[in-house]
């Protein structure tokens, strides 16, 4: 009998891996120590960086079981700031990010490979501007641990490029102007 | 004469509503024109730049515009019916005020960061103290139908002042183009 049980643990956990100990997060968005921010150079000549004020998230990371991450974003697309009312009217609108067709992107992770315990590459389906799109990119662990008053984080830091184009964003910026980076700096609290 | 008479309007009356008519004009064109522009063309930065300068400064004509109407008689009603005059005056008023929540609609959209407008790069006209959540989205919105608005009023009224000087045969566009002395 405890050989039999013994087993059906076992095969329990090989079957979800995932569930032993995965743990998840919330994004601390309340906080603000999460932040999602882009740049794309300006004529070619310098950066021009902005955020998106308004998104949600949960992530899933557990340090033993690390091919188990995953993450879940939703970013309200109307919340660019690029700090200049002009122009993040003009982000938003049909030229850009057409925020009143598409108001919400998200990102929702497939897959992680660890490279090893704090970095690995992050597949997932980023719809952004009605276009859905799998892409790869590495990410950090900074650190995790228990915050001082009384919660326990883990934190996290990715960066992508994305071609304006092929997210049908079709306005000429200019040669040197074809790709954004997305940079993504979250902070998570452990549920 | 510079002031109105019950007969005409005075010369600087005459000369602001020109000048204003032409200004309102090129100002709705230019609009419609520089939101067409792209990145890469040489004029994307300057038309707005000269879109807000005017902007400030019929804000200034209009201004006073309103003051030199409200020191000076007006001219008498032109004879017809009393629900004619009565929408004549009203769309006067409603000129006046779309004129006015325009302007303000376009600075709210320029200003709607705490950004200062910059009267042809000479005078700074600063945001004001307050402003609300994605105000350069609702004051563009705004800014647009208003300028649209305009146009139609502008219209109607074009062709009220048409009818009077050739229909009614009573002057009614000629007083605002000639002063004319009591004889």
């Amino acid at each position: 009998m405890k050989k039999l049980l013994l087993a059906v643990a076992l095969s329990g956990a090989a079957a979800f891996p995932g569930m032993a100990s995965a743990a998840d997060y919330k994004l601390d968005v309340k906080g603000a120590h999460a932040f999602i921010n882009f740049k794309i150079k300006h004529l070619g000549y310098s950066w021009l960086t902005g955020r998106f004020n308004t998104f949600d998230g949960q992530f899933s990371y557990d340090a033993a079981n690390l091919e188990a991450s995953s993450i879940e974003v939703t970013i309200d697309t109307a919340s660019i700031d690029s700090n200049h009312a002009e122009r993040d009217k003009h982000l938003r609108g049909e030229d850009f990010l057409n925020v009143s067709e598409f108001p919400k992107a998200t990102f929702k992770s497939t897959s992680y490979k660890a490279i090893d315990e704090d970095s690995g590459e992050l597949t997932g389906v980023l719809t952004l501007h009605g276009v859905t799109k799998t892409i790869s990119f590495p990410v950090e662990k900074l650190g995790e641990g228990n915050d001082p008053w009384g919660g326990y984080r883990a934190g996290f830091t990715g960066t992508t490029s994305l071609k304006l184009t092929d997210y049908g964003i079709n306005y000429n910026l200019g040669p040197a102007s074809t790709h954004v980076d997305l940079e993504l700096h979250i902070e998570g609290i452990r549920q | 004469m510079i002031r109105n008479t019950r007969e005409s309007y005075g010369w600087l009356a005459i000369a602001l509503h020109w000048l204003m008519a032409l200004a309102i004009f090129g100002m709705f064109g230019l609009g419609l024109y520089m939101v067409e522009l792209t990145y890469y063309d040489a004029w994307y930065k300057g038309s707005l730049d000269l879109h807000k300068s005017v902007g400030m400064v019929i804000f200034v004509l209009w201004l006073l515009r309103l003051i030199w109407r409200m020191n000076n008689e007006t001219p008498d009603e032109l004879p017809g019916p009393f629900w004619e005059q009565l929408l004549a005056r009203l769309m006067h008023v409603a000129l006046y005020a779309v004129m006015l929540a325009l302007m303000i609609s376009g600075f709210l959209i320029s200003t709607a960061d705490g950004r200062s407008i910059d009267v042809f790069g000479l005078v700074p006209v600063p945001a004001l103290p307050w402003r609300v959540e994605n105000q350069e989205d609702i004051a563009g919105e705004i800014h647009e139908w208003l300028a649209w608005g305009l146009m139609a009023l502008v219209s109607l009224h074009a062709v009220a002042a048409v009818k009077h000087q050739w229909l009614n045969k009573d002057r009614g566009l000629m007083r605002m183009l000639r002063v004319t002395q009591k004889s």
